[in-house]
């Protein structure tokens, strides 16, 4: 009698459970006839002020709420008439003259003018808001110096505001990809007496960016952002050319986890797997083949090493380790997701070029080298240690290394994970022998890839440093013929290939699903897609 | 008893600021900062921002301000937000699901305890006991998987994330049910063996014994004198299991993408966003302390052999 009173009662309890958790469907459908975009970059934005942020999750969404002077093709990405209707360039190369177009404006109805510009550019570089992407502007003349607070003049600057419409930039070089580099979102504007209202223009995370104060100029509005969970924007009627934007709102969701993005992609709650499980790929090449795309992305994996500790001081060992590796078992049986093996650095293809510079895999050679080195068969090897950032991922890959090493060269290389931090402030304290790293390239152009292994750069973090090496890329950035300047950097290139301070391993691919219905969405190697282009096929959405 | 409560209160103080000195301290003892980044940036820059963020100052002069100011101060990840702005936002999420687990969990646990208890070492034992253990054994992050597997992409029942609707904000919402169920069942599975235990403790008791005989019929029994020392055991978990429970999950938080506090408490510390975490473990610390309190009181006024003091 007591249990079925008990069975009674909780036949109840679950019921009133159940019924009370009403449907969470019905907000779906009520907006049916609306085009909303729902998607994932995956983490959360840290902020949306262009001057403050360094990730690419917090690019997706200001290039949705911003735009700068050109903006870009959707298809190739080549520069076309943003805010700027048209540009001259001076017969140097060196000076840029933009047009603004008269109707451009801001989402609080002012006119975008070329003050905007000029005063968001001055922002940027002040050094008490301590932006760590201001060197994205030092292609500008006196923009390095007053950055770093040698210039304390802003007029000695290269931007000059000629008049409302016209604005005048001026270059150190002629710089053939300045004009993709205004696509990078530390050239866009903010609107400065917003951002003076709240706190002031060099306090980071002030009011600013909050949905109820933020004002852009990009084909959309900022409607709302709830922490941990999406940020909303929704179609901007007072941007210039709002008649070609397809898209009512768009809806950026922080999800991380690649396989909570599946699940809400599989269950219909979002149009895209911002990054797929490789363990998923195969599976989805099968059944999913229409939503599955693997594309070349901008970056690279490789290993750095160190050159002031033994035994990576030595360039016969470096170069040994370098052919001892099978990189394309690695991209095959590892990685899995059509990385390209690479015996280069810079990925092919970025702006026209194509590292000339190649190692060859060869065991017999790296054998040769070792015994050259001291260490015949790897007899009397010192330790050696390879450092890599807690991944699942970076692990296999290591595992992989650590046993062509073993089998190739006869020598013991020991595993260490460490977690993010740690391992980046290892790096930066050049405490470690061999360590994991990638690198994603900030514009297409060779410049990028390359100038990071000069002496001076914060992003070397090898110890390695040449002098010719150096003179080839400050060459490249005066070079105005682009043929001559392509070929300083092969040259540059050969050097590092032969210097070997990294170890190449694969140049990364972007590995997503994408709903169907999405349509004017091209792949290319920045994973740039305009906004405005993007579409909503409603129809294939409903199925 | 005020004096109890009163006296709890003042003890408090010093187990506060310890846990606030040890994790300010410990934070500042990991390597990396908050300003580390896959691209690094010129000194010039890193001394600016230590500037803007009172990192150039003596480390007890941050200490102090943290400890003055705390909720006030800027988030190193997120600039933009507060450490209260954050916390304000993502704890009534937290709280919430934290509640309906615990809902399912008691409801759940003790009764599979209470069925339990009845005739130990039966079938009617043997089969919630040993669903109990599947529970205990089963982690969340694989229960939560395999729920959306089943009532999400099988069946198509409930949605696989979110929380009070992917887009709106729902009270309540279908989306509340997996995430609440995956949590609750594993409480449940805990509250259960523990229900159990306390239960065959109490039904052989002499007071048991004296109440059958007087003739009180089995629910009474049940209900009315077992149940209450039966519980015992229960309630001194659930102080802590609650402080936990409403806190936040991470797992829970990360499978199904709720935007609660249980995420921030792991990923503050691996950003070294020295002040939220500081924030997360001091608004946690008090609410274990306060729930403990809680607990005491109510164990007091559930058993009659114990009496306030300290």
């Amino acid at each position: 009698m007591i249990y079925r009173m008990i069975a009674r009662a909780s036949i109840c309890l679950m019921s009133l459970i159940l019924v009370g958790c009403g449907s969470g469907e019905k907000s779906e459908t009520s907006n049916e006839a609306l085009k909303i975009l729902k998607i994932t970059v995956g983490a959360e934005p840290e902020d949306i002020d262009p001057h403050v942020v360094t990730g690419v999750p917090e690019h997706h969404i200001i290039a949705a709420l911003t735009e700068g002077l050109v903006a870009e093709d959707p298809v190739d990405l080549h520069p076309v008439p943003g805010v700027a209707e048209k540009w001259e360039v001076s017969e140097d190369g060196k000076v840029y003259t933009f047009q603004i177009r008269e109707n451009a404006k801001w989402s609080n109805g002012d006119p975008v003018t070329s003050t905007d510009f000029a005063e968001s550019y001055k922002r940027i570089l002040t050094p008490a808001l301590a932006s760590k992407y201001a060197y994205m502007l030092f292609v500008m003349e006196g923009a390095e110096d007053y950055s770093t607070g040698k210039l304390k003049d802003f007029s000695k600057v290269g931007v000059k505001v000629i008049n409302k419409q016209t604005l005048q930039i001026k270059l150190n070089a002629p710089t053939p990809y300045f004009l993709s580099l205004l696509n990078h979102y530390t050239w866009f504007p903010v609107h400065i007496s917003t951002v003076k209202k709240y706190d002031g223009l060099t306090k980071r995370g002030s009011g600013w960016t909050k949905p109820e104060n933020f004002v852009g100029n990009g084909a959309f509005n900022l409607k709302s952002w709830t922490l941990g969970r999406k940020l909303v924007v929704e179609k901007s009627p007072t941007y210039w050319d709002a008649k070609s934007t397809k898209l009512d709102e768009i809806h950026f969701f922080a999800i991380e986890l690649e396989t909570t993005q599946e699940n809400a992609f599989r269950a219909g709650q979002l149009h895209n797997i911002y990054n797929l499980h490789i363990d998923k790929v195969a599976t989805y090449k099968k059944e999913h083949a229409d939503e599955l795309r693997i594309k070349p992305h901008l970056a690279s994996y490789f290993y750095r090493f160190n050159v002031n500790k033994k035994p990576c001081d030595d360039v016969r060992i470096r170069q040994a380790l370098t052919m001892a590796i099978d990189r394309e078992s690695i991209v095959k049986n590892v990685t899995k997701g059509e990385q390209m093996a690479s015996t280069f650095f810079t990925p092919p293809g970025v702006g026209g070029y194509t590292a000339r510079a190649r190692f060859k895999e060869d065991v017999g050679e790296a054998q040769k080298l070792l015994a050259q080195a001291g260490y015949p068969n790897g007899e009397g090897f010192p330790s050696l240690e390879l450092l890599y950032n807690t991944t699942e991922g970076h692990r296999i890959i290591a595992e992989a290394i650590q046993q062509m090493w073993k089998k190739n060269l006869n020598i013991n290389v020991t595993l260490q994970n460490q977690e993010w931090k740690v391992y980046l402030d290892r790096q930066r304290q050049m405490d470690y022998q061999i360590s994991r790293a990638g690198w994603t390239g900030d514009y297409p152009d060779p410049n990028t890839f390359l100038d990071m292994w000069t002496s001076w750069s914060q992003q070397n973090q090898t110890g390695w440093s040449d002098t010719k090496y150096d003179a080839l890329i400050r060459k490249a950035a005066i070079t105005k013929d682009p043929d001559a300047r392509l070929e300083v950097f092969q040259e540059a290139e050969e050097i590092l290939m032969d210097q070997l301070p990294i170890i190449p391993i694969y140049i990364y691919t972007r590995v997503y699903a994408l709903h169907p219905a999405v349509k004017n969405w091209h792949a290319n190697v920045l994973d740039h897609h305009p906004w405005k282009h993007i579409d909503l096929d409603l129809n294939l959405l409903k199925k | 008893m005020l004096k109890f409560i009163f006296r709890r209160i003042l003890e408090t103080v010093p187990v506060l600021l310890c846990v606030a000195a040890m994790t300010f301290f410990m934070c500042r003892l990991a390597p990396g900062g908050p300003f580390d980044d896959d691209k690094q940036v010129t000194p010039e820059v890193r001394e600016q921002l230590n500037k803007q963020f009172n990192l150039d100052k003596p480390l007890y002069a941050q200490f102090y301000q943290y400890l003055v100011n705390l909720p006030n101060l800027q988030s190193f990840k997120y600039p933009s937000r507060t450490v209260g702005d954050i916390i304000s936002q993502k704890f009534p999420v937290s709280a919430k699901l934290g509640f309906l687990a615990m809902c399912i969990a008691l409801s759940i646990g003790i009764m599979f305890g209470v069925i339990a208890s009845l005739r130990p070492n039966s079938y009617i034992d043997y089969i919630p006991s040993s669903l109990a253990m599947i529970g205990i054994c089963l982690p969340t992050f694989v229960m939560g998987p395999i729920l959306i597997y089943i009532f999400s992409l099988k069946l198509k029942w409930l949605p696989a994330t979110g929380w009070g609707g992917f887009d709106g904000d729902i009270f309540f919402a279908s989306d509340m049910i997996l995430p609440s169920l995956t949590l609750g069942l594993f409480y449940a599975a805990y509250i259960s063996r523990l229900t159990r235990g306390g239960m065959l403790d109490i039904l052989t008791q002499d007071y048991i014994r004296t109440a059958k005989a007087k003739g009180a019929s089995a629910p009474r029994i049940l209900l009315k004198h077992a149940l209450r020392g039966g519980l015992l055991p229960v309630i001194s978990f659930m102080g802590p299991a609650v402080a936990g429970l409403i806190a936040g999950s991470f797992v829970i938080e990360t499978i199904f993408n709720i935007p609660g506090l249980g995420q921030d408490f792991v990923k503050s510390a691996f950003n070294r966003d020295y002040t939220l975490v500081l924030g997360v473990v001091m608004f946690y610390a008090t609410l274990i302390v306060t729930l403990n309190l809680i607990v005491d009181i109510l164990q007091v006024s559930l058993n009659p052999k114990l009496k306030f003091q300290s």
